[in-house]
């Protein structure tokens, strides 16, 4: 951003749309918490007076997928869950951010086993992964705020055109995208 | 007051078959054939007053060395006389022999017990209603609490996923 001006004239401030449409999203997005386990039990006191996730604006949580645009796995996902979850990603209407929350969502934590999915990154990308079981909620916001930087950036939003080139946004009238997990991840390591 | 009544000794004088075990607990336990077993449990829930079957579960013996490979574990408690009693059905691994007569006709809970126990063991119960997975999804193969299910092997619903 800057501000011009020259003789005889009032001020200018420049910016471009992009810097100016992330600064506006990153203050106030609507997290969708998907809590499965106890992590969802720790969200709770993230929203809590105590800690106080309104600060940041992002106190506002919905409950449906379509009117919100940051998903917040906090909990174990079992197998038999992990199509619910990516249904509810699906859902989600760009642009959208997921974070991780916890080991078991991060990774399955300690339950390797028959039933408990590796990792939503098998089936959903990632932008913010915080470890911990559960995390403290110190934690939570400084995943938050990790998030809102990448917002600002707006990398996710340049990514855009090419991926409408590759059809891996959805078709209007077709099926929910199974490509949608193809999702450029910038903060995460690729596997 | 009158003396504590002893219902593994009533038990045991009425059916002869049965054999105790020692279960490490202060309570009666009996091994007995699976043909036997509605006999026993109508006895106990109408003579002896066994009106709750608190729990059912099943043991995969495979490691432990005994015969048969599986044993359904019943666990019978009283209400009313504060008494708790365990039955134990040895079960073949052969997949024609692997059955138990369903409780479900005595026993309201036995229903989704035996359900799990059929999800995670494979043991089938017969006259059960429903005898269907309770905890795993449909189009799940295999039985995973059996010790020969392979500890890494997974069954993902999203192909790719795991």
């Amino acid at each position: 951003m800057g501000v011009k001006s020259g003789p005889g004239s009032d001020p200018i401030l420049t910016t471009m749309l992009d810097t100016a449409l992330g600064w506006a999203r990153k203050f106030s997005l609507f997290p969708l918490p998907y809590g499965t386990a106890c992590c969802g039990i720790e969200y709770m006191a993230v929203v809590g007076s105590r800690y106080d996730v309104s600060r940041f604006g992002a106190e506002v949580v919905r409950f449906s997928p379509r009117q919100s645009d940051l998903l917040i796995v906090a909990g174990t996902i079992s197998q038999k869950m992990a199509p619910v979850l990516k249904r509810i990603y699906d859902q989600m209407l760009e642009p959208k951010w997921v974070i991780s929350m916890g080991v078991c969502a991060s990774s399955g934590g300690f339950y390797d086993n028959y039933a408990t999915l590796q990792g939503i990154d098998r089936i959903i990308p990632v932008d913010i992964y915080i470890p911990g079981c559960p995390p403290r909620p110190e934690a939570v916001l400084d995943a938050l705020i990790m998030l809102m930087e990448k917002i600002e950036k707006g990398e996710d939003l340049a990514q855009r055109p090419s991926r409408v080139a590759q059809g891996q946004l959805p078709v209007i009238d077709g099926e929910a995208p199974s490509e949608e997990a193809t999702r450029p991840r910038s903060h995460v390591k690729q596997h | 007051m009158t003396e504590p009544r002893n219902a593994g000794k009533l038990l045991q004088e009425k059916f002869s078959y049965l054999k105790e075990f020692d279960l490490a607990t202060p309570f009666p336990g009996f091994f007995l054939p699976g043909d036997n077993l509605v006999e026993v449990a109508r006895y106990l829930k109408e003579e002896l007053s066994f009106d709750l079957l608190a729990d059912l579960s099943c043991i995969d013996a495979s490691e432990l060395e005994r015969t048969p490979r599986f044993e359904v574990l019943y666990n019978f408690y009283s209400l009313k006389e504060r008494d708790r009693l365990f039955l134990k059905v040895g079960v073949d691994e052969a997949e024609k022999k692997c059955r138990v007569p369903s409780l479900c006709p005595l026993y309201a809970t036995a229903n989704w017990y035996e359900r799990e126990v059929w999800d995670m063991f494979g043991v089938r119960f017969d006259g059960h209603p429903y005898l269907k997975r309770i905890l795993m999804y449909e189009g799940f193969e295999g039985h995973p609490l059996r010790k020969d299910y392979d500890i890494c092997h997974r069954q993902p619903l999203i192909p790719g996923a795991d």
